[in-house]
């Protein structure tokens, strides 16, 4: 409407295109466009976080009700008990991370260069399953997993049991209510988010540049360690956070499918807050979580050179 | 698209076998080797397939069990008395119909607050552009039990009832970052020429919003919209702590696995798999009759 409304520049304005400001009514839009939907998030994600700050340093009980006291020892206490289900929870979600990754890429390579008219049926096939809740395909994997099944019983008969026994994934003869399977669960809940961003990276390469390559005498090995891989490097990047952020903070498969001796980060905070409802460690111990983590992702995107990620 | 198709095709980068050698017999286990090398990302990839496909497969399979005890865990005798009475276990299908409604409501909550939020950011420069950046990659970039006890903090300290509007409000506040992110990429990439032509053509701004804007956006806002559907419907970690004694579908199978799975949610879930399988065929179908006449 400002262009028709205006017929010719004004006479005092020399420049060759006229900029004019535009009128205070039409400033505003972008923060009426803004206002409801962060507004929302500002009361429902970011002052949550500060009041689960406050909460985690206040001490009392249920009954007598809780008071801020800046008792900062709750943050050592609940850090000195739960240690270990804070190792254990970055290396799940690690080796979760570096399976996905291992899995992921072929497929993810296979759709993008190989699949050809079959592609849009295995990307069908790579989406699909999200469709079945994946509490359900979770409670399936105690069905593959289970003690007798085909999977332990060929897994045993190749030996391959007694190697992981030995390196401490699994005990016994069995799969369930291992590490193995807590991380096996892990790794098939997020796998999609792997898959899904390198597809996306990877599309985009021209698969000229394989044949420049090719035409260069490098080796198809060469190609892909030079070529393909670096222009795929977005999609890793976003693939490898996108499944260790969750799976960090996961407690369905290693409630699901592990023991008590499998308990992650994740069971932690939810049993605190819904079952002991001790709310300053709950709160303690996701705020020690979301540090962690922030840390983590903060050197892991500055290490790869993708800031323009976000 | 059209570049894709103009592409020539990957040619074979293999240098070409000298003519005077004479041809040699490659015996079966080494041709076998060969071929298997040769196939090595296809059959890996094939594998994950695999992989994503089996517990689906498994889901299937069981939900035509006949298991003896609570548990749907070991196979037992084919019966599909499951299938023809799908709402036969207590509170089952109520909860189906509360997760419906909520991803429903949900999903156009944050559909229209986030394609609020991305036009904004696509189309404006405004100060404060980087917080809000910022405000939207961090529920993204956060571990869900965090935001779900943080959450769950601040309505028990308002003394706000958990049940269903908790849950819509979780939902609503997960589901925008993943809108804006969609419908943004989509609204940057539009040219901004034919906004300007539409103008020039004397179309109002309204007029130039809704059969032009509006259009090109659309795909963006879909999926946008669709993956917010998805999310809320199989939404767990969150509601777990912000439901109260409400019980979606996530929850009613998580409190089934602690007091037996009624081989119903098998038949649920495999329904849901087909019918988003169907869905999917019959758009592609569609898509495919639309581009040929």
């Amino acid at each position: 409407m400002s262009t028709t409304e205006a017929p010719a520049p004004a006479p005092e304005e020399a420049a060759p295109l006229p900029v004019r400001r535009p009128p205070a009514r039409k400033r505003l839009v972008p923060y009426w466009l803004l206002l409801p939907g962060i507004l929302w998030l500002v009361v429902f994600f970011a002052a949550p976080l500060v009041y689960q700050a406050s909460t985690s340093l206040q001490t009392g009980s249920l009954e007598d009700g809780f008071k801020v006291t800046w008792h900062f020892a709750t943050y050592w206490d609940a850090f000195g008990t739960y240690w270990p289900q804070f190792v254990r929870s970055v290396l799940y979600a690690a080796t979760a991370t570096v399976l996905c990754l291992l899995l992921g890429y072929p497929l993810a390579y296979l759709i993008a260069f190989k699949a050809g008219r079959w592609r849009n049926l295995v990307m069908i096939l790579v989406i699909a399953p999200f469709f079945t809740s994946f509490l359900i395909r979770t409670l399936a994997w105690k069905t593959i997993l289970a003690d007798g099944g085909a999977v332990v019983g060929l897994l045993n008969s190749l030996h391959v049991l007694d190697v992981t026994s030995w390196l401490g994934l699994t005990e016994g003869h069995r799969v369930l209510a291992t590490p193995l399977a807590v991380v096996c669960g892990l790794t098939y809940n997020f796998l999609p988010f792997m898959v899904l961003p390198l597809y996306t990276s990877l599309e985009r390469i021209d698969p000229r540049l394989h044949e420049a390559a090719g035409d260069l005498y490098a080796r198809p090995a060469t190609t892909f360690r030079r070529v393909t891989f670096p222009l795929s490097m977005p999609g890793v990047v976003a693939g490898t956070l996108l499944t260790f952020i969750p799976a960090a903070g996961d407690y369905i498969n290693a409630e699901l499918l592990g023991s008590t001796d499998q308990k992650m980060i994740g069971n932690v905070i939810q049993s605190q807050f819904l079952r002991v409802l001790d709310y300053p460690t709950a709160a303690a111990l996701s705020f020690i979580l979301m540090a962690a983590i922030l840390a983590m992702v903060t050197v892991y995107i500055r290490k790869s050179g993708t800031e323009d990620l976000v | 698209m059209a570049v894709s198709e103009t592409r020539p095709p990957v040619r074979e980068t293999r240098p070409p076998a000298d003519a005077n050698r004479p041809p040699v017999r490659v015996s079966a286990p080494r041709r076998a080797l060969r071929l298997l090398r040769r196939h090595l990302v296809t059959i890996a990839g094939l594998g994950t397939l695999g992989y994503l496909i089996l517990p689906n497969i498994v889901v299937l399979v069981f939900s035509f069990n006949k298991p003896n005890g609570r548990f749907n865990y070991q196979w037992q005798r084919f019966s599909t008395d499951a299938w023809s009475d799908p709402c036969g276990v207590a509170d089952l299908c109520g909860s189906l119909g509360l997760s419906l409604q909520i991803a429903v409501w949900a999903t156009l909550g944050a559909t229209a607050l986030g394609t609020m939020i991305a036009f904004a950011l696509a189309r404006y420069r405004f100060r404060a552009r980087s917080s809000v950046n910022t405000l939207i990659f961090l529920p993204m970039a956060m571990p869900e039990v965090v935001m779900a006890a943080s959450l769950a903090t601040l309505f028990l300290n308002m003394g706000i009832q958990f049940g269903f509007w908790t849950i819509l409000i979780a939902h609503i506040m997960f589901c925008l970052s993943f809108v804006v992110t969609a419908v943004k990429a989509r609204v940057m990439s539009m040219d901004p020429r034919l906004e300007q032509a539409a103008q020039d053509l004397y179309a109002s701004p309204v007029q130039t919003f809704l059969r032009v804007t509006l259009p090109i956006a659309a795909p963006g806002i879909a999926a946008g919209a669709l993956l917010s559907f998805a999310l809320s419907f199989d939404d767990f970690i969150i509601t777990n702590f912000n439901a109260g004694s409400t019980v979606t579908f996530p929850m009613f199978v998580w409190g089934s696995a602690q007091r037996g799975t009624p081989v119903q949610i098998n038949v649920i879930g495999t329904a849901m798999f087909l019918i988003a399988v169907l869905c999917v065929v019959v758009g592609q179908l569609a898509g495919k009759r639309r581009k040929r006449s």
